[in-house]
This record gives structure tokens, C-alpha cells and sequence, in this order.
């Protein structure tokens, strides 16, 4: 039996990693998931048979298989219902329940074991687990309550200066409790930790801005895989270790990915700072000009090539199915159509794809920001909507913009660029935009759902 | 592997012994680190939301240390069979979640034609 339940768990890493490795194409992606899927019921039903063999009461195994059903069907629904623009909230809370699960772990363990023979060792191991679950699982439901707009950043002082304080305790509990100074039982010791964890979590998450939230996700996700390798450290479990460090590594990853797109450190987004502009700058006035729908319709009926570059607006006005049509009208009309897409294009890694994904648009038409840049000039029109730091030409030629050294969409070098925007408001960073007072930029004022539709009804007439 | 064989040791200080038992599972980690950043890395920034939910997901394996913990629990000590039971219940969700709402995104990307 022990045979074969190692050998279960080695079938599971394999199928984590193959799951993972069949990611890199869209066109497998499907098959990776379903891998990953089959090894992980692999392992729980695995774990789940030892039980049954082990004498293990009864009441126990009815409290897991019930935790169990319940807990499938929620996920199911949950997952059936999402909205494909709630996806980083979604994300965050399944997230936020396998912290919830190390910490909980942590403090169940901590009243079973014997705690005069365990090894230090395995006490620390103990502790990481419940400290970055416990993290994880506050962090991650103030990240989701931040995204649906109910919890405002709170950038106090006292809110990051809380914060730091207890980030030593953290450290330095531990490190007095071993020394003997914390004459409690290390049960209590460890309900201890895990309040002053979660507490810490709530606070780091607080002061981090919105528009912050792709790198604060994909860090919170990479804590929970840590924790849980950190419990499979404890006992002995490989498959809990390589499942907790793979998604440690993606996490990682996708956080510095973030970072760089956003040009912004790692630390100054923890610290919830934004590089402010320097004193003195003066806000050049730009001269706008602006341009009607039916002249927009006019000029793309005339392109030969036409880019869109979507921002997170275009999701806010749930835009993104009028304008899968306005691409299919387009294309209809013998005219290419391209999005290119920036990094940080909605509120996690790679949202703004599966927006457009859901909107019918093929994956071949979605152009990562290298590639459409080194195409600019092709484009005849390029329609910018709902997006705005991203394609401010000030991060590439104005050393005294705050969004100075931010990678960009260049869309200044096509041909005309058409920018779709609800009022002259500025975007996340506050800067003026030095695309809308270029002689080839033009911009559409009004809510882009309702003028994508109206170019829509438009071109259908020309 | 028992969990149970882990705090037979009798020495209670970080000392080598403990590098010594766990030198498996060290060098497993290192390796464990390396091949997850390399599989990783080849994952293309369209598919970049798919892989985090679907990374999330795997992480729920925690669950199987949650069972491993309930294992142990008497069946009359009612506090932690409710908060191991919680654990159970939390990891299921994430497990269940992760991979249904993956599979969901990545249906959408699948070719239409």
C-alpha cells in the first residue's frame, strides 16, 4: 500500500509539471489543465484510501468526505457563475481558502504533535507554514474585496508603519519563544502567530494601489504555493512539495514580470508609493482635436490594417463583444485587424486575453507589445480604447514623467490614432498624456460601448 | 512516508541531524525551483491568467496534508476536527475551483473553427 501510494504521488508531481508544460500553447492549454486535474484527484483519493485502511474513526472520515463534496460543489458553482471581468477576484479568493487551509494545518498540527520530542526543524517549518497562509488568506480577500471596489487604499502612515511593526514580530516571536522568553504552550503560541499574520495581511494589502493589483495577486499566490510547501517539508510529502514550489516559481515570475511592465519596483509597490513628478513640471496645454463617430467609421472603412489597443476601460464599459463584431465587420470588409496588448492590460497578468477570448476573438489576432511595436507603422488606424499610461509616448522621451522608462504601446508611430475616452481625465499615474496633442491623434469623447456600437451600425451602411 | 516518523528524533535543537534527515527533500526543492521556473517561463503572457488560476489550483494540494492531519485527531477532540474539517473544506475549494474555472478560460481559447 505505501508502495503504491508513493508511486501515486510521483504520477501527481509528473502531472503538475506536464499540466504546466502543455500551458505554453493555447492550442494544448485545454489538455494541461485536465492533466493537472487527473494527478491531483490522483493524490487526494490516494491519501484519502490510506485513511480508510489506517484506523482512522469513523467520525473523522465522515467530517473530510463531507468537507469534501461540499467543497467540490461550491468550487464548481463558483467557477460556473464568475463573470470573465471578475476573473482576478475569483482568482484571489480560491487563493485566499489555500491559506486559509496551510494555516488552518498549521494550528491542528501544532495541538497534535508531541511537542517535547519534535525537532526544532520541524517546528519552524511549522511556523513558515501558518505565518504564510495565514498571510496569504487575509491579503488575498482584502486584494478581492479591493478589486470589486469595496475596500479604498489607505496609504496612513500608520497603516504601513502597523504593518512594518508587525513584519518584525513575525520574525522575532519565533526567534523568543525558542529562546524561552514566551512561557506559553506551543498551541497557543501558534494561535498567537497566526492573529498577528493575518492582522499583517490585512495591512500589507491595504495601502497597495488598484492599479498595483496584478503584482499584489500573482505574490499572494506565490506565498500560498510556499506555504504549502513549507507543510509538505514537515511531513516528508513530495507531492506537496514540488505542487507548492511550482506555483512559488510561477508566482515569482509573474510578479517581476509585472514589475518590469509597470517600471516600478518590486518593494515601491509593497510600499505603496508612486514616483511622484517632479516639482516645477509644467503642464504643457495640448491642443486636442477631436473627431466624430462617423468620421472614425469613415477612416477605418479606408484602412487596410487597423490595430486596436484595449485597456482595462474597454472591460469597464463591457465593451469587448461590440468589438469582437466591429473586428469580424472589418474583416469582412478585407481590412486585418490586430490587438496588440500590453502587459498590465487589466487587473491581472493576462486578463485583457481572456476578456477577448470570451468576446470570440482568436488568439492569432492577439499581439503581444513587442510584436505590435516593431509593426507600428503599417497600421493605417489604431483605436486605443479604454487604455492610457500604456501608450503615452512621455515614458520613452520625457525623462521627468513620472511613467518615465514604462515600456509602451507605440502608437504614435502609426499612421493616425484614433483614442476612445469617456473625458479628458487622466489616467492611472496622473500624468498627461503626450499622445492626444500629436498632429496624427485624434480622440473620440463618449462611452465606448455605445460608440463602438454606433461605428458598428455605421459601417454596416458605407 | 508516516508523518509520525518525523518527531520520533529526540534532540530538540536545530542541529544537522535535521539537514541529514532532510537532505532528500533539500535537493528536491532546489531541483523543484529550477524546472518550475524553466516550464514556466515558456508560458506565453496570452495565457499568462489561465496559468495563474491553474497554478492556484495546484497549490490546493495542501489538501492532502489536511488529510494527513485529520488522520491524527481523536474523534472526541471537537475543536480540531471542526478546524481540520474547515482545512478540508477550504482546500476542496480551491482545488475544485481552480481547475473548473481554468478549464472554463481555456475553453475560450480553444480554435473555433
Amino acid at each position: 500500500m505505501h508502495a503504491i501510494i508513493e508511486i501515486g504521488y510521483l504520477i501527481a508531481t509528473l502531472s503538475f509539471l506536464g499540466g504546466l508544460k502543455f500551458m505554453s500553447s493555447p492550442k494544448n492549454a485545454k489538455t494541461g489543465n485536465l492533466i493537472a486535474a487527473t494527478g491531483m484527484v490522483l493524490a487526494v483519493v490516494l491519501t484519502f484510501i490510506a485513511a480508510v485502511t489506517a484506523t482512522v474513526p469513523y467520525t473523522n472520515l465522515v467530517i473530510m468526505l463531507l468537507a469534501i463534496a461540499v467543497g467540490t460543489v461550491i468550487g464548481k458553482r463558483l467557477s460556473d457563475k464568475v463573470e470573465m471581468t471578475g476573473m482576478p477576484q475569483l482568482v484571489s479568493l480560491f487563493n485566499a481558502t489555500g491559506g486559509g487551509c496551510a494555516m488552518l494545518l498549521g494550528l491542528v498540527e501544532a495541538n497534535q504533535m508531541d511537542v517535547s520530542t519534535t525537532v526544532l526543524g520541524n517546528k519552524i517549518l511549522l511556523i513558515a507554514g501558518l505565518i504564510t497562509g495565514a498571510v496569504a488568506l487575509t491579503g488575498s480577500i482584502i486584494a478581492e474585496r479591493k478589486l470589486a471596489g469595496k475596500v479604498k487604499d489607505r496609504r496612513s502612515k500608520a497603516v504601513i508603519f502597523t504593518a512594518r511593526i508587525l513584519l518584525v514580530l513575525m520574525v522575532l516571536l519565533p526567534v523568543l519563544y525558542f529562546l524561552g522568553f514566551i512561557p506559553i504552550s506551543f498551541t497557543v503560541f501558534m494561535y498567537v502567530l497566526a492573529t498577528v499574520a493575518m492582522v499583517y495581511g490585512v495591512l500589507f494589502v491595504l495601502p497597495i494601489g488598484g492599479a498595483d493589483m496584478p503584482v499584489v495577486i500573482s505574490l499572494l499566490n506565490s506565498i500560498t504555493g510556499i506555504a504549502t510547501a513549507f507543510a509538505g517539508f514537515v511531513y516528508g510529502n513530495k507531492v506537496m512539495i514540488a505542487g507548492g514550489i511550482f506555483v512559488g516559481a510561477a508566482g515569482i515570475l509573474l510578479t517581476l514580470l509585472m514589475c518590469k511592465a509597470m517600471n516600478r519596483s518590486l518593494l515601491k509597490v509593497l510600499a505603496g508609493t508612486f514616483k511622484k513628478s517632479k516639482n516645477g513640471t509644467v503642464e504643457e496645454e495640448q491642443e486636442i482635436k477631436d473627431i466624430s463617430i462617423s468620421e472614425t467609421a469613415m477612416s477605418l472603412s479606408f484602412a487596410q490594417k487597423v490595430a486596436i489597443i484595449p485597456g482595462y476601460g474597454l472591460a469597464v464599459a463591457q465593451a469587448q463583444h461590440v468589438c469582437g463584431q466591429l473586428q469580424q465587420l472589418l474583416e469582412k470588409r478585407n481590412t486585418q485587424v490586430d490587438y496588440i496588448i500590453h502587459p498590465v492590460a487589466g487587473r491581472m497578468p493576462g486578463h485583457m486575453n481572456v476578456l477577448l477570448a470570451e468576446a470570440n476573438v482568436e488568439y492569432s489576432h492577439l499581439k503581444e507589445m513587442d510584436e505590435g511595436n516593431e509593426n507600428m507603422a503599417q497600421y493605417d488606424t489604431v483605436l486605443v480604447i479604454g487604455a492610457n499610461d500604456v501608450v503615452n509616448p512621455a515614458a520613452e522621451n520625457n525623462p521627468d514623467s513620472p511613467v518615465y522608462g514604462m515600456p509602451i504601446i507605440r502608437a504614435h508611430e502609426s499612421k493616425q490614432v484614433i483614442v476612445m475616452k469617456r473625458s479628458m481625465g487622466k489616467g492611472y499615474a496622473g500624468v498627461q498624456n503626450d499622445l492626444f496633442g500629436l498632429d496624427n491623434c485624434s480622440i473620440l469623447f463618449g462611452d465606448a460601448k455605445v460608440s463602438l456600437q454606433e461605428i458598428v451600425n455605421q459601417l454596416k451602411l458605407i | 512516508m508516516d508523518a509520525s516518523t518525523f518527531y520520533k528524533s529526540t534532540t530538540t535543537s536545530l542541529s544537522m541531524d535535521f539537514i541529514n534527515q532532510h537532505i532528500q527533500e533539500i535537493y528536491f526543492v532546489i531541483f523543484c525551483v529550477f524546472i518550475g521556473i524553466e516550464v514556466i517561463a515558456n508560458v506565453p503572457a496570452i495565457l499568462h491568467t489561465p496559468l495563474m488560476s491553474g497554478a492556484n489550483a495546484i497549490s490546493g494540494v495542501i489538501l492532502v496534508g489536511a488529510i494527513i492531519v485529520m488522520l491524527r485527531v481523536p474523534a472526541d477532540d471537537y475543536l480540531n476536527l471542526t478546524l481540520g474539517g474547515i482545512a478540508v473544506f477550504l482546500g476542496t475549494l480551491n482545488i475544485s475551483g481552480g481547475f473548473f474555472v481554468t478549464g472554463r478560460m481555456l475553453k475560450m481559447f480553444s480554435p473555433k473553427k
